[in-house]
């Protein structure tokens, strides 16, 4: 770290990264609008209507970002989850803790999308498929973290047991990744690829790309939004944000 | 003095917890008639339509051993802890997660292994034949001991914590479904004459996958709780 003369940990300091986010926010709100925004447009306005579907597949355009987010949020959570275990690392933890919600929110939104699009396509609101089943799962996992960390009150223990439970459930992000491919079910094949071209109209995949852009920045800031609220309210400290004499902070401690 | 091997303390464990539950054999008998009862009910609520029971059979058996096997999680590490014995062993020379393994497999013997032999007993009241039968039995022998080892994570993350009967559910429950799908997936399937291999293939891999990682991730949430 010291060879290039960055101070790489500065961030790492709650009370750095406070101000540091505070700065970032209006920017990846302002991103997340104007992406939303195009993304709408184009998949109401400009990509062309489905010759099997009608105008009902135009959901996908929230659906599928939506499902995308629910299982990348969750790996990304994992992530700062495993990071802070191996580091001891406090911000790591509110990290997870401030992604918790948003992700539990968009997988939400996907199921929510998902039987929107399956009472007219496929004739009912809900199927025991595959997909679905594992993603409803997923649900289950946000929930059962937040709840976890919620009724343990040493937040130590509640930030490591939490950490502990996301590690375990990434199990399950490549079951829901792979469970078309794996299963013979009823949701679809994934449609856009890495590897192959996709298979549909290239206004549709543009309008899917910007939409999974601007949740991703959505995300981002709402998370930051909620990480500032999680490091005010751990640290508390009635001289919080002036330079306070030792004294002081460990009078309040 | 020469310490013990890992193999004497995981004997040592196992015996111990054992010989605990021998202690009290009432405890291991409740986690037993609760299965034979609430397999009972079904018939009564559903209706004892033969062909009905058949096909609820498989997933409601499957979804009593899953059940037992939860209400039976607290008492995996909850009397150790609360006496302070749990705290000691944590300091033992050997790997935590040794003895971690060791009481897990108590667990499994004393509250999944009951259940496996009395599954085919079960089955004949939903009305399953021979083979289904055969394969009923096999998929609880490879599934309770996954359930045991997911379980005991739940168990050890929710120490001591109020509420933590509901909790443990709701954190072990979803972690379960795979086991479940797969374990009732291959009764239903050597029902309709499809063979079961496939799901039961699957749920060995979901066994030996939980014995690679749950322990490990037992011991940590152990370490966590006693802190």
């Amino acid at each position: 770290m010291s060879f290039t003369g960055i101070n790489w940990f500065k961030y790492s300091s709650p009370q750095a990264f406070h101000p540091l986010a505070g700065r970032m926010i209006p920017w990846f709100s302002a991103a997340a609008l104007v992406l939303i925004g195009v993304g709408l447009y184009i998949g109401f306005f400009v990509a062309p209507t489905d010759f099997q579907q009608g105008d009902a597949y135009r959901i996908i355009f929230v659906h599928v970002p939506a499902a995308w987010m629910s299982m990348f949020l969750y790996v990304i959570m994992a992530a700062w989850a495993g990071l802070g275990l191996g580091l001891n690392a406090r911000p790591s933890f509110m990290m997870a803790q401030a992604i918790a919600p948003t992700g539990a929110m968009f997988t939400f939104l996907a199921l929510l999308t998902g039987s929107m699009w399956g009472k007219p396509t496929w004739g009912a609101w809900w199927v025991w498929d595959a997909r679905l089943t594992s993603e409803l799962i997923l649900l289950f996992q946000y929930i059962g973290i937040i709840l976890l960390r919620a009724s343990i009150d040493d937040l130590r223990r509640a930030d490591r047991a939490s950490a502990v439970f996301a590690l375990v459930g990434v199990v399950n992000v490549p079951i829901i990744y792979f469970s078309v491919r794996w299963w013979n079910t009823l949701h679809q094949g994934a449609s856009v690829s890495m590897t192959a071209s996709p298979k549909m109209a290239a206004t549709m995949v543009t309008a899917m790309l910007v939409m999974t852009l601007g949740f991703w920045m959505y995300s981002i800031a709402v998370t930051l939004a909620r990480m500032r609220c999680v490091i005010v309210e751990r640290e508390r400290q009635p001289a919080w944000g002036k330079n306070a004499s030792i004294q002081e902070v460990a009078e309040a401690r | 003095m020469s310490q013990p091997s890992m193999w004497e303390a995981l004997r040592w464990v196992v015996r111990r917890d054992l010989l605990l539950a021998m202690r009290h054999r009432s405890d291991v008998a409740m986690s037993v008639f609760f299965v034979v009862i609430v397999a009972s009910l079904f018939p009564l609520g559903v209706g004892p339509e033969p062909t009905v029971l058949r096909m609820i059979g498989p997933g409601v058996l499957w979804v009593t051993a899953l059940l037992a096997c939860l209400l039976s999680l607290g008492r995996l590490f909850t009397a150790d802890y609360l006496d302070g014995v749990l705290e000691q062993m944590l300091l033992i020379p050997q790997p935590l997660v040794v003895l971690v393994v060791g009481k897990v497999f108590a667990h499994w013997v004393i509250s999944g292994l009951p259940v496996v032999l009395l599954s085919p007993l079960l089955g004949l009241q939903f009305g399953l034949g021979g083979g289904s039968l055969g394969v009923l039995t096999l998929s609880l022998l490879l599934g309770t001991p996954t359930l045991s080892m997911i379980g005991a994570i739940g168990a050890a993350l929710t120490l001591g914590l109020r509420g933590s009967g509901f909790l443990v559910a709701l954190l072990v429950l979803p972690l379960f479904v795979p086991v479940l799908i797969f374990g009732a997936g291959a009764v239903t399937s050597s029902l309709a004459g499809i063979g079961s291999e496939a799901n039961l293939s699957l749920l060995g891999a979901c066994f030996l996958l939980s014995l690679a990682f749950a322990p490990w991730a037992t011991a940590v949430a152990l370490r966590i709780a006693l802190e």
